[in-house]
């Protein structure tokens, strides 16, 4: 390598910051989905990055299902604060007023009442044009084809055989009235990358990543940790401690932990070169059907 | 486990590895989608999950019977699952100790041109896969040609299914020797030859021992290892300004990622297209202030003087320009179903540069499987062509062969803001074939002369400032007739002004110029031109032209200048027109009509909307109009 040779993680930063700053320079109003997750935690440091030493020139939204760990809420809310972030928490007023939850409802109701139609009128509300996701192109099969900068009509739908071609590092930022553009800077990097990133640059995470004695339920397989009394009986009955860790985040009774003792980062990046099984396993809404998160993705999933 | 202080070193190390990027080129009977899944299998990452999975679908849709089809772990959509075709771009990605990687994966038939291109676009290196009982066919000779047009400099023909010709060195030297001489007309400096067998494994990752008279290095080995960091141009200094950084009073920086060039501290440069000079105060990071920074990182610096530069602009060593020109020739790729029509003044993305073009001319197109170049005045989806562009305003860009990121552009439609085509821009110009040929270099230094004489002097002379003011309208709205009335109650008012319209100046100063819109748009500028002169005299010119879009009438705007320029439209409905030129518009023959076959803009700023009904108070309503403005008279 000669000295004008960047690193993988370099590379990555900086196309990333690339594309954050295209759409400052392009978008009338953006915003940056957090999701609290490891990915968001990336993602919002790649943006301070960016904008250095200004601060960075659009908020951040949170949709919160209201089902999230109570962990997830306290470090969003504590990490927010400490770096003067404009938080927005948006949230489905109704169904959560009229009692949606993944245990009443199913999984597949409870995503696409408090997670998707959230997110949805959370955009709408705002009048945002261009969103940021944290999502990667290694997650999932249908992420693999998703465009950097992803075309959404005016009801949010993403239309997969109808995408723009996308070249060099040239994005078309038009957009009608109404239509907006959904943007995903972390597109290229896989699980590994993020990991070592988040070493690299001593970012802080959610501990709910890193392993402890938790109190866990075995709920078809997954493992299921009682993060609030709302969980049924029946279930926090079959309750014991184990040591796990999360590899994702999100809402606490469809989130399965898996058996870690990867209790630092450098354990967990060894763990993450060694492990043979991949990130959303452990999210429970991918298993509807064959296909869904494509299906959820046409609907306006993130 | 292993010891904390060894895991630490070892992540260290790991950290530092590069990043290679790929396309893999070929159909799925060639076997590359069991390359590509062989290449994340064997190295590791193929998580045992998705093999779980794999092994469920390929029961229910698969191709390969009960064995495993490594494809249908990469071909993402599920429509296209069940085609049993990659219809479009895929990424993956994988890691070996020494490099990660990441393959863009692109479908092989020729209706998939426009994907390959796109995959092609990023990709530092190309596999182009052989299957060996065939040989070099019609499809190997179309990849190759796209990606020596998107200037990939490292290719790797893999000779796959080797197991089906039983190993033999004389097939894959045959193949190798067409290839050679194949690929000589074309640009591709670094071409390796790699026998192998995908579904076999021989050498993918490990050497293999059936093919011992291959001496070279297995594919994965050899991707491992090729030497790419040179091929950026570290040469030619291009800072394309993406974003101006102003969190406070004290600080204003100019952030890019670094097309070409090494940026330092304390060096000198300059900006475009003001030409203002400057030196570099700093270069901002998050991670602490740099010396000097290089492609693609992405930066911010600071000047040590107060210049001008927005979004768009481009800084460079003052010695060392890109070309500055609003004219060019470039390849350019037809991505949209809809062909393309030429009277559409297309938005181009350059550079963080934005603007409008239209294609002048198409010289030819190039069939993408024979090489064989033809006459076409349009291209159409997959179609590749050499064209004539003339943009807005000024560019500032290199050959793409020179510098890519300064080479290439995306074209935008104006309606339905789809992506419609990419250009990468050659070399050579023609200057024969350009509507202008004065450079805008050329007219910065031409543009103002040396008069005696000066505005006031002109002022007081005439009693009044030189402005245009210009009536559109469609033909037929009595706009003509307005101008002249206007012209002689001006006159009469004792102005000194000067009347232009269609007629008068298209029998003598654009004679040669039909009514094309590329010809209509280079009509106008001679207007605009001309106004710009008698203007800076101290003359008001009444011009009277249809001047249909919105493009069209900025860019006049832009010669004569904003503050001299008042827009006039005769709002008369197609109805009204038809009835005063009756014979105009039922003539099927006259083509480029507006409003009949060509769009007309109505314009949203127009300083009047005058009633083509009541046209005898017209003049009367623009007097007012520039007295009030103090264009005439002044006192």
């Amino acid at each position: 390598m000669n000295k004008y040779t960047l690193t993988h993680l370099r590379e990555l930063e900086a196309e990333a910051i690339h594309i954050i700053r295209e759409v400052a320079a392009e978008f009338e109003n953006p915003v940056m989905l957090y999701s609290i997750g490891k990915d968001s935690s990336v993602m919002v440091r790649l943006a301070e990055k960016a904008f250095y030493p200004g601060k960075v020139p659009f908020p951040l939204m949170h949709i919160d299902s209201k089902w999230k760990f109570k962990e997830m809420v306290e470090f969003r809310d504590n990490y927010a604060k400490e770096n003067g972030w404009d938080l927005i928490v948006h949230y489905n007023k109704e169904g959560f007023e009229s009692g949606v939850g993944p245990f009443t409802h199913g999984s597949k109701v409870h995503t696409d009442v408090m997670k998707t139609q959230a997110l949805l009128e959370g955009l709408s509300k705002y009048k945002f044009d261009a969103a940021f996701g944290g999502a990667r192109r290694d997650e999932e099969k249908s992420r693999a084809k998703e465009r950097i900068f992803s075309f959404r009509d005016k009801f949010h739908q993403w239309d997969p055989k109808n995408q723009r071609p996308e070249l060099w590092d040239i994005y078309n930022a038009k957009v009608h009235k109404g239509e907006s553009i959904r943007v995903f800077p972390i597109s290229n990097w896989t699980e590994l990358d993020i990991w070592q990133y988040i070493r690299l640059e001593n970012i802080p995470i959610v501990p709910l990543y890193y392993a402890k004695e938790r109190p866990i339920v075995e709920v078809d397989g997954n493992l299921i940790m009682v993060d609030d009394e709302r969980m049924p009986k029946e279930l926090v009955e079959k309750a014991e401690m184990r040591k796990v860790r999360f590899r994702t985040l999100g809402c606490y009774p469809l989130t399965g932990a898996i058996d870690s003792e990867a209790d630092n980062i450098e354990k967990i990046v060894e763990e993450m070169m060694t492990v043979t099984v991949s990130e959303r396993t452990t999210r429970v809404i991918d298993f509807d059907q064959e296909g869904s998160m494509e299906q959820k993705k046409r609907e306006g999933y993130f | 486990m292993t010891q904390p202080i060894d895991i630490k070193a070892f992540l260290d190390q790991d950290e530092k590895k590069d990043l290679l990027r790929l396309l893999t080129a070929g159909s799925v009977d060639d076997g590359k989608s069991t390359l590509i899944g062989r290449l994340l299998f064997d190295s590791k990452r193929l998580y045992e999950d998705q093999l779980a999975a794999l092994q469920r679908d390929s029961k229910r849709v698969g191709h390969a019977g009960e064995d495993i089809d490594y494809a249908l772990l990469l071909d993402g959509l599920k429509a296209e699952r069940e085609q049993g075709i990659t219809i479009d771009v895929a990424y993956r990605y994988f890691s070996t100790n020494k490099r990660k990687f990441i393959i863009a994966d692109t479908p092989g038939h020729e209706q998939y041109t426009r994907n390959m291109v796109t995959g092609a676009s990023t990709a530092n290196l190309a596999i182009i896969l052989i299957d060996a009982t065939k040989g070099v066919i019609t499809q190997t000779r179309r990849h190759t040609f796209l990606v020596s047009l998107l200037g990939i400099k490292h290719v790797v023909l893999a000779v796959n299914k080797m197991d089906l010709v039983d190993f033999d060195q004389q097939v894959f030297n045959d193949i190798c020797e067409e290839y050679k001489n194949f690929v000589a007309q074309l640009d591709i400096p670094d071409v390796t030859y790699i026998p192998l067998s995908a579904l076999k494994g021989d050498n993918v990752v490990d050497h293999s021992e059936r093919m011992p008279w291959y001496k070279g290095m297995a594919m994965l080995e050899f991707l491992e290892s090729v030497h790419i960091s040179s091929d950026r141009n570290f040469d030619d200094l291009r800072y394309p300004v993406q974003y101006v950084l102003r969190p406070d009073r004290d600080f204003r920086g100019f952030s890019t990622r670094i097309a070409s060039g090494i940026v330092r501290k304390g060096e000198e440069i300059m900006v475009l297209p003001s030409r203002k000079k400057s030196t570099i105060k700093s270069i901002t990071t998050y991670d602490g202030e740099l010396d000097e920074a290089f492609p693609p990182q992405a930066v911010t610096i600071t000047l040590n003087d107060e210049v001008d530069v927005s979004r768009g602009d481009m800084i460079v060593y003052p010695d060392n320009l890109p070309r500055i020109e609003r004219h060019f020739e470039a390849t350019v790729v037809w991505m949209d179903e809809k062909p393309m029509d030429p009277s559409i003044q297309f938005f181009i993305k350059h550079a963080n540069n934005s603007t409008k073009v239209r294609i002048d001319k198409i010289k030819y197109k190039t069939d993408v499987n024979t090489l064989q170049k033809s006459e076409v005045d349009f291209l159409e989806l997959n179609e590749i062509g050499r064209a004539v562009l003339t943009t807005n305003k000024p560019l500032f860009f290199d050959p793409y062969k020179k510098n890519k990121n300064t080479g290439s552009f995306v074209l935008i439609h104006p309606v339905t803001n789809n992506t419609v085509a990419v250009g990468m821009i050659i070399d050579k110009l023609s200057p024969d074939d350009l509507p202008s040929k004065i450079s805008d270099q050329h007219r910065e230094l031409i543009r103002k002369g040396q008069g005696l004489v000066s505005d006031s002097e002109y002022q007081t002379r005439y009693n009044q400032k030189g402005a245009t003011l210009w009536v559109t309208g469609l033909h037929g709205s009595g706009k003509n007739e307005f101008a002249f009335s206007l012209e002689k109650q001006l006159f009469d008012m004792g102005a000194t002004v000067v009347l232009l319209d269609g007629s008068s100046v298209r029998s003598g100063l654009s004679k040669e110029l039909d009514y094309s819109p590329t010809d209509r748009a280079e009509h106008l500028r001679r207007v605009a031109e001309v106004c710009r002169l008698l203007n800076d005299q101290g003359i008001i010119t009444i011009c009277s032209f249809i001047s249909p879009d919105q493009a069209i009438r900025k860019q006049v705007t832009d010669i004569i200048g904003e503050d001299r320029f008042h827009l006039f439209l005769m709002d008369a409905s197609m109805e009204f027109c038809k009835k005063n030129k009756p014979e105009f518009y039922a003539d099927e023959t006259i083509k480029y009509v507006p409003g009949v076959d060509l769009p007309f803009e109505t314009p949203e700023d127009a300083a009047l909307k005058l009633d083509p009904t009541n046209n005898g108070k017209n003049p009367d309503l623009v007097i007012e109009y520039i007295r009030e403005n103090s264009i005439f008279p002044l006192h």
